[in-house]
C-alpha cells in the first residue's frame, strides 16, 4: 500500500529546530569546550615538537595532525576519541527524549511523516558536528600558520580537507549508532550506557580481540590467512577504519593498509610519498566502509522507528 | 442529513493473537461531541491512534473527511487536531515558541503565524504567559496550550485523549468550558475519558468501551433507558399530605414510588412526571417544598451495565 504525500514534508523545519536546540544546549557547550581545549593542547604540543625535530619534512603541516609529544596524544588520536563522544552526546536521547517528554505523539499528529522527524534529527546532529569540526580544523590550520610560519602546500591542504570529510563521516557513524539505540531503548540512560559501552568495546577491546578470534578459527601455520583474517575482523570497528584512513591520508608514504607479498614490492621506491589521488585510493575501501556503516545504522533506526508504537 | 466527519467500520487492532480493539464501528457527525468512554486499557487510545494514522490498522476501515488515515495520513493530520493523553511540550521553549514550531510543521504562512498564535493563546487564556517557558506551566496550563495548538491549527475535528485526566476540579471545569467553546465554533470533537461524570456534561453521544469493543452507544438518556430501564427518577419533598405514596404510585407512567425518608419520595417513571407529581402532592393536601429530576448518570449506567455483564458471564461459567 502506497502512502500519499511527501516524506520530506517538514524536514527543513525539524532540522532547523533541532539545530537550534543543539547549538544552544548546555550539553553542546560542555562538549565543545572539552574538544577545543584538549585538541588545542595536543596541537600546541605537536607544534613545539615539530619545530624541534622535523624541519626538513616536505609535509610539515600534516605533522601537526599526527605528531604526539609525551604525555599528550596527537591531535588525530584525540579526535578519534572525542568525536564519538560528541556524536553519542548529541544522539543518545534523540527519539526516546521525545517519548519521555511526551511530545512525540503531538509532533507526529502534525502533517509530517516519521521519516522527516528521524532524518531531520540525524541531519541536524550531523550539521552540528560538522560545524564544530570545521571550526576546530580552521583553528588548527590558523595556529599552524601562526606558530610554524610556514604556509602549507596545496596537496597538504587537500589531504587535510579530505581528512576533515572523513572525520565527519566517522562522526556520522557514531551519531547513527546513538540514534539507533535512542529508538530501541525507551530510557535515555540505558541508550547512553549501551552506546558508550559499545563504543568502548569497538574502540579499545575489539582491535585487541580480533587477532585472538582469528587465531581460534584459522588453522595454525597459515600465518598469512591469520593476519588477513585478524585485520578483516578488526575492520568491523569504525575506529579501525578511521585509524587506517588517517594513516593513508596524513602519512603520504603509506603504500598499503594490509600485508603485502614481497613480490608486490618489486620496483617500489620505499619511503617516497604517494600523490594525493593514490593515497585516497589506498584508503577508499575504508572511507566507503565508514559511509556505508552510517547509512546502514540509520536505516536500522529508521525501520525500528517506523514500526514503533508512539503511545507513551 | 449531517455530514459524517469520522467513520470507523469494524476497526480492529491485533497485537499477536490478542485484539486490543476488536471490530469497533462508530460515526462522528459534524459539530457533535462524541465521547469514547471506558476503563483504562479498553482500547480508546489505540482507536484514536488508528484514526490518526499513527498506528497500523489490522482490520476494518477508518475514514476521516473521506481520507484513509493508513494511506493518506498527511491529509487527515492536516484537518485533525490531536491532544494526547498528558500532552508534553518542549520545556526549555516558551509557550509561543512551542506553537511556532508546530505552526511551521503545519505549514502556516510566516505572515499569519504570529497573529494566529496570539489569537489561539488568547482564547485559552494563556496570552499573559506566552513568553514564559513551558517548564513552569501547571498540568492544566499544558492541556490548555494543547487546545491552543488545535485552535491555531484551525482543525475541523479535535481528538482529545483523556483531556481532564489529572486535573483539579477547577481546571477540568475550565477545560470542559473550552471544549464547549470549540464546539460552538463548529469543531467536531471526539474525546476519550475514563472520568464518566465530568464528560457526561459535554458529550452529545457516547460509546462505552469494554475490552476493545463498544458495549453501548447513544445519547446518555438513551443509554439510561436501555440499561437502567426506568430512565427518569423524580425526587419529591413535601410536608404533610394524606396518603401521598399511594396517590403517587397511582399516577400513570410511574413504575414505583417509595417514601425514601420522612417527607421524601422517590418515583421511578417512564417520562418526566414532575408536573403531575406536584399536582398530586398538592391535591393530597401536602405542602410541596422541592421537586427534582435525576438525570440518569453515566456512572450508574456504566456500573449497572458491567454488573449485569459480569453476572451474565458468571451464569455462563456456571
Amino acid at each position: 500500500m502506497r502512502r500519499e504525500g511527501s516524506p520530506w514534508q517538514g524536514l527543513g523545519v525539524v532540522v532547523l529546530k533541532e539545530l537550534s536546540d543543539h547549538l544552544t544546549s548546555a550539553r553542546m557547550r560542555v562538549l565543545e569546550w572539552l574538544v577545543v581545549l584538549t585538541a588545542l593542547a595536543a596541537v600546541y604540543a605537536a607544534i613545539t615538537q615539530v619545530r624541534d625535530v622535523t624541519a626538513q619534512d616536505p609535509f610539515l603541516f600534516l605533522r601537526l595532525f599526527t605528531t604526539a609529544r609525551e604525555p599528550l596524544p596527537s591531535f588525530v588520536s584525540f579526535l578519534s576519541f572525542l568525536v564519538p563522544l560528541m556524536a553519542i552526546g548529541l544522539g543518545f536521547d534523540a527519539v526516546n527524549g521525545e517519548h519521555n517528554r511526551r511530545t512525540l505523539s503531538r509532533i507526529l499528529s502534525q502533517p509530517i511523516y516519521r521519516d522527516a522527524l528521524l532524518f531531520g534529527k540525524f541531519l541536524a546532529g550531523l550539521a552540528t558536528l560538522t560545524v564544530s569540526l570545521v571550526v576546530l580544523w580552521l583553528l588548527l590550520i590558523g595556529l599552524g600558520l601562526i606558530m610554524l610560519g610556514v604556509p602549507p602546500g596545496g596537496e597538504e591542504m587537500g589531504r587535510a580537507f579530505i581528512f576533515l570529510l572523513v572525520t565527519i563521516a566517522y562522526a556520522g557513524v557514531w551519531l547513527a549508532l546513538a540514534m539507533l539505540f535512542s529508538v530501541v531503548f525507551r530510557s535515555a540512560a540505558t541508550a547512553a550506557l549501551v552506546t558508550l559501552g559499545l563504543w568502548l568495546f569497538l574502540t579499545a577491546i575489539w582491535p585487541a580481540l580480533a587477532p585472538a578470534v582469528a587465531q581460534a578459527f584459522v588453522p595454525a601455520g597459515d600465518q598469512a590467512t591469520q593476519v588477513i583474517a585478524a585485520q578483516m575482523l578488526a575492520r568491523l570497528s569504525p575506529s579501525t577504519l578511521f585509524g587506517e584512513t588517517v594513516l593513508a591520508l596524513l602519512h603520504p608514504t603509506t603504500r598499503t593498509l594490509g600485508p603485502v607479498y614481497l613480490s608486490q614490492l618489486q620496483g617500489a621506491v620505499m619511503g617516497a610519498p604517494l600523490p594525493l589521488s593514490q593515497s585516497v585510493l589506498v584508503a577508499w575501501p575504508q572511507i566507503v566502509g565508514l559511509i556505508a556503516a552510517s547509512i546502514l545504522l540509520f536505516v536500522a533506526s529508521y525501520v525500528a522507528f517506523q514500526r514503533q508504537e508512539v503511545r507513551a | 442529513m449531517t455530514e459524517i466527519v469520522i467513520e470507523a467500520t469494524g476497526l480492529t487492532k491485533r497485537y499477536g493473537a490478542a485484539a486490543a480493539v476488536n471490530g469497533v464501528t462508530f460515526n462522528v457527525a459534524a459539530g457533535e461531541i462524541f465521547g469514547l468512554l471506558g476503563p483504562n486499557g479498553a482500547g480508546k487510545t489505540t482507536t484514536i491512534l488508528m484514526l490518526l494514522g499513527l498506528s497500523d490498522i489490522s482490520d476494518g476501515t477508518a475514514r476521516v473527511f473521506g481520507h484513509d488515515p493508513a494511506r493518506d495520513p498527511l491529509a487527515v493530520k492536516r484537518r485533525v487536531g490531536y491532544l494526547p493523553d498528558s500532552v508534553g511540550f518542549y520545556d526549555q521553549l516558551t509557550a509561543a515558541d512551542n506553537l511556532h514550531y508546530t505552526a511551521r510543521l503545519i505549514g502556516i504562512p510566516a505572515a499569519e503565524r504570529q497573529d494566529r498564535i496570539l489569537a489561539a493563546l488568547d482564547r485559552v487564556g494563556l496570552k499573559d504567559v506566552a513568553e514564559k517557558r513551558v517548564g513552569t506551566f501547571s498540568r492544566g496550563m499544558r492541556q490548555r496550550l494543547g487546545l491552543a495548538e488545535i485552535v491555531m491549527k484551525d482543525a475541523r475535528v479535535a481528538i482529545l485523549d483523556e483531556p481532564t485526566n489529572g486535573l483539579d476540579p477547577q481546571a477540568s471545569i475550565e477545560l470542559l468550558e473550552l471544549i464547549r467553546s470549540l464546539k460552538a465554533h463548529g469543531v467536531s470533537i471526539l474525546l476519550s475519558s475514563h472520568l464518566l461524570e465530568r464528560v457526561q456534561s459535554v458529550c452529545d453521544r457516547v460509546a462505552l468501551f469494554n475490552a476493545g469493543q463498544i458495549a453501548l452507544m447513544g445519547t446518555v438518556p438513551e443509554l439510561g433507558r436501555q440499561v437502567l430501564g426506568g430512565g427518569y427518577t423524580v425526587e419529591v419533598e413535601a410536608d404533610g399530605g394524606v396518603d401521598v405514596t399511594r396517590r403517587l404510585q397511582a399516577l400513570a407512567g410511574v413504575r414505583n414510588a417509595v417514601e425514601s425518608g420522612p417527607g421524601h419520595w422517590r418515583l421511578t417513571c417512564e417520562r418526566d412526571l414532575r408536573a403531575e407529581a406536584a399536582t398530586e402532592v398538592v391535591a393530597a393536601g401536602g405542602r410541596l417544598k422541592q421537586l427534582s429530576l435525576d438525570q440518569p448518570s453515566l456512572e450508574n449506567i456504566y456500573t449497572r451495565y458491567f454488573q449485569s455483564a459480569r453476572q451474565e458471564e458468571a451464569r455462563h461459567a456456571a
